[in-house]
């Protein structure tokens, strides 16, 4: 051991008179090393052997693995290690995998047009499935995580919609965005601003017209002409919207930028109007189906059959 | 008379450079940094000039040992008052932290007070602050002992206690401005950095130097370990810390390492502060603290041999354990993980030799809350140094890597190991440095030890199901292969856990609470009256049997 001093080879016979300061210790029958510093001394127990087999098994491992694994630095790159394994190559492997899995669905769903979606129910299944991740990737920042939206984002578990909410309008919407700058089939309009064109008392009044639309204030003949003049072109005389113009309605009780009566002022003088990112250059066009198939599934999911009954109209698909 | 006057000019010129930096600075921080500067220096000016009697006290703070019959102490005290303050303060922000991850409105939205600000603060107030000061003042004691020495250059040695400081209130008011370079245990600004470095080298010439003087023909385990500290963590910083100030007078600077071999860097010195501050010096607490209070010979010397050469070869290598599957290539991954896994061994090594050294005294620790404390501290040093090598093998870390496992693993080091072994010590230092008959209180030891106990309890566990929690949800993949949730819903599922967290550190502090009370009362002098520390009472005269009586 690395102890020089001239007395501590490991065996002494017990009745040597100079010990060096080695002793028996008495709880454990062990003898003492022979140093003492401060009172404290140091037995001469050998180390545990469970301890020094543990130590050399993990050595053994640790040179197998080094073989085995990319590990030693060389002149040009590291040695690649037997089995050939890279992290990028595990992340290749898992992923191709995990594609493959996939593959047949994701043609069988790139076939088919989503109004026909519906029809096959297992396909439906799996694309709502997948639906659901692609949103939690790409959507939750506005939609909320349970796609219940926020003051300015829509709530896509209603059935309140502004552009349209059958599965086609849904894939449209995705694709192009709203009021998205630089394609020009996004879904567009704007709201003009009122500010400055109504007396006080013309304001208020037509914010009461407004709101009893949806039984929420008392109807008045100033607002009741307001409206008339203003607003019904897009909103509708009886305030149900026109979801070609992607104007709200107003005769319900879903307000996206609150239902105050400064809220409504203020959306009518300078009224805000949100804009959804168009996704057709960033997710292929199967993710897109998926995400409308899923939002379509939340609960306010409008039905295509109308529309295909009646062709010549196409609700939804101009902007 | 002349040296008072140089001294006196020194002092006001720092004073002098300190407010030219106040007005020339660059940004907020570094000029709230040379205020601090500035207050210190014109301080010592004040103090240097002054000859009036109120100011015998300060000197006092840095008087000279004057009997050599005697171990040089003083710095220890201070060094001991120190710890407990910083632990305090650390524990507390640490709270604080872990209550603004349950609540964020504890932010309160003001840039001083935000999470990002305030958790370096915790980290380094508890490892270098709490864990640094209590290292310098339990290595000035143990190398006077073991050597039979007083300290070498003891006015450098005070230097280190006090520059010391000075390093902790640059670094703590540097990261309340938002200075930091942004490297994880090393976020101080080159400035402090470069403070640091000279109180370092000043540390090393005062250990190195008290060795030298030893009147014992060996030196004790305990100082080997020390050493490696001082040596290691002055490598470790200055390369850590290589970088190039924006401005001399700014706070600003960029760092030598770019990209990945700035992150290699800095997780070679991440995982090495963890080696070299709070695992080599720890162990050298251990080794003479515990042969100590429980008055046995340490169990093996042969053992401490071999486990201290291979602790601190294998360490050093295991940094890239901390960045498995990133751009860091693929070789140094693996070595990074290979020598981590094989530093179990080693690591356990000095728990064995701790635990061990109780063969014979083990009855000590059903009476005695200082062992108690040693053995608990040991358990976790086992326990962390298991789940470490554990944690590092790849497909372990795919796991658990990112998440509060993480924050898991270190605490129950840190909360079990370090702490319990530092409070140990002070318990076992202050009555001797105090020259009490015993401690204030050996009962509040007790409530100390089992609130810190219940306290890692709580935060380890729960953020052992934290971390294994978020790892599987985010890798949770639905039957149709979609991942199921989003990184927002395991947020959410995260609060109760926050919670159980914070109510850990709540105890913990608690603990920490009562070692400050106690300390303070064993200082002034005081002792509790109280029922001793042991077990059943026994009561001879009673231990027999009744024999019936005849009648007569």
């Amino acid at each position: 051991m690395a102890n020089k001093h001239p007395d501590s080879r490991p065996v002494q016979p017990p009745a040597q008179p100079d010990t060096g300061g080695k002793r028996i210790d008495q709880p454990t029958g062990t003898e003492t090393v022979g140093h003492e510093w401060d009172g404290i001394e140091e037995l001469d127990t050998p180390m545990p052997r469970w301890w020094l087999c543990t130590l050399y098994a993990t050595i053994v491992w640790g040179i197998v693995y080094v073989i085995l694994y990319p590990a030693w630095p060389l002149l040009e790159k590291g040695t690649e290690g037997v089995l050939g394994w890279t992290s990028r190559g595990q992340l290749a492997e898992e992923m191709s995998l995990a594609d493959q899995a996939q593959t047949s669905f994701r043609e069988e769903l790139s076939r088919i047009p989503i109004e026909r979606l519906p029809d096959n129910s297992a396909l439906m299944a799996q694309a709502v499935a997948g639906g659901r991740a692609a949103f939690k990737v790409n959507c939750v920042q506005c939609h909320g995580s349970g796609a219940a939206g926020s003051k300015g984002y829509p709530n896509l578990n209603d059935d309140d919609w502004l552009w349209g909410g059958d599965l086609k309008a849904i894939e449209y919407t995705l694709a192009h965005g709203i009021r998205q700058p630089g394609d020009d089939e996004t879904r567009m309009s704007i709201m003009p601003a009122f500010d400055g064109v109504f007396e006080p008392a013309q304001r208020e009044a037509l914010v009461s017209h407004v709101l009893s639309l949806s039984g929420k204030g008392r109807s008045n003949s100033m607002g009741a002409q307001l409206y008339d003049e203003n607003c019904v072109i897009c909103h509708g005389p009886n305030g149900e919207g026109d979801r070609s113009l992607g104007a709200p309605q107003l005769n319900d009780a879903i307000w996206l930028y609150g239902s105050s009566r400064a809220e409504i002022t203020r959306q009518i003088l300078d009224p805000r109007m949100g804009m959804m990112p168009k996704w057709e250059h960033r997710l292929d066009p199967v993710t897109i189906k998926m995400l409308a198939a899923y939002a379509h599934s939340l609960g306010g999911g409008e039905d295509f059959v109308e529309v295909a009954e009646d062709p010549a109209v196409p609700v939804d698909e101009q902007p | 008379m002349e040296a008072v006057l140089g001294r006196v000019g020194m002092w006001f010129g720092i004073t002098l450079l300190a407010i030219i930096a106040i007005a020339l600075a660059q940004d907020t921080g570094f000029a709230a940094s040379m205020t601090v500067v500035a207050v210190v220096a014109f301080g010592f000016l004040i103090a240097t000039t002054a000859r009036f009697d109120p100011m015998a006290r300060v000197q006092g703070l840095f008087r000279m040992p004057t009997d050599p019959s005697r171990y040089d102490d003083d710095p220890v005290r201070w060094g001991i008052i120190a710890t407990v303050f910083w632990g305090v303060v650390g524990f507390s922000a640490g709270l604080f932290i872990a209550l603004q991850m349950a609540f964020p409105a504890l932010n309160l939205d003001s840039q001083f007070t935000t999470f990002g600000r305030l958790r370096p603060l915790h980290t380094s107030a508890v490892i270098f602050a709490f864990g640094g000061n209590a290292l310098i003042a339990t290595s000035y004691y143990v190398v006077q002992r073991t050597c039979r020495a007083r300290l070498a250059f003891p006015a450098l040695a005070r230097f280190v206690f006090w520059g010391y400081q000075m390093f902790i209130v640059l670094a703590a008011v540097g990261y309340i401005y938002g200075v930091t370079q942004s490297k994880e245990y090393a976020e101080p600004e080159w400035f402090v950095d470069i403070w640091l470095t000279i109180v370092w080298v000043a540390y090393f010439i005062v250990f190195v130097g008290t060795l030298a003087r030893r009147t014992e023909p060996h030196i004790y385990v305990a100082n080997w370990f020390y050493l490696s500290f001082i040596i290691t963590i002055a490598m470790l910083h200055i390369i850590n810390n290589l970088a190039m100030p924006v401005s001399i007078v700014g706070s600003r600077s960029y760092p030598m390492f770019a990209g990945v071999q700035d992150a290699l860097v800095q997780w070679w010195y991440g995982h090495n502060a963890v080696a070299f501050f709070l695992t080599v010096p720890f162990l050298a607490m251990m080794y003479y603290f515990v042969p100590k209070q429980a008055n046995r010979p340490i169990y093996s010397y042969r053992l401490s041999i071999l486990h201290f050469w291979s602790l601190i070869f294998l360490y050093i290598w295991a940094g890239p354990h901390h960045l498995h599957y990133t751009a860091l290539p693929d070789w140094a991954q693996t070595l990074g993980m290979v020598f981590s896994v094989v530093l179990w061994m080693p690591s356990w090594g000095g728990m064995i030799n701790g635990l061990m050294t109780l063969n014979g005294a083990w009855d000590k620790v059903r009476t005695d809350p200082i062992i108690r404390m040693m053995v608990v501290a040991l358990a976790f040093y086992g326990m962390a140094t298991f789940e470490g090598p554990m944690l590092s093998i790849k497909a372990v870390n795919s796991l658990s890597h990112y998440t509060e496992w993480g924050i898991g693993h270190v605490h129950s080091g840190a909360l079990g190991w370090n702490g319990m072994i530092t409070f140990a010590a002070v318990y076992f230092l202050v009555p001797r440095l105090w020259k009490r008959e015993r401690l204030y209180s050996l009962r509040m030891i007790n409530w100390h030890f089992w609130l810190a106990t219940l306290g890692i309890v709580f935060y380890a566990s729960s953020m052992w199901v934290a971390g294994l929690t978020q790892g599987l949800m985010w890798r949770e993949y639905g039957p149709d292969g979609y991942l199921v949730n989003s990184f927002v819903e395991s947020v959410a599922a995260m609060h109760p856990l926050y919670v159980l967290r914070a109510f850990g550190g709540f105890l913990y502090l608690c603990g920490g609470s009562l070692m400050v009370f106690n300390v303070w009362k064993t200082i002034k002098g005081e002792l509790r009256e109280e029922a001793p520390m042991t077990g059943a009472p026994y009561d001879p005269a009673k231990d027999r049997p009744i024999v019936a009586v005849p009648a007569e």
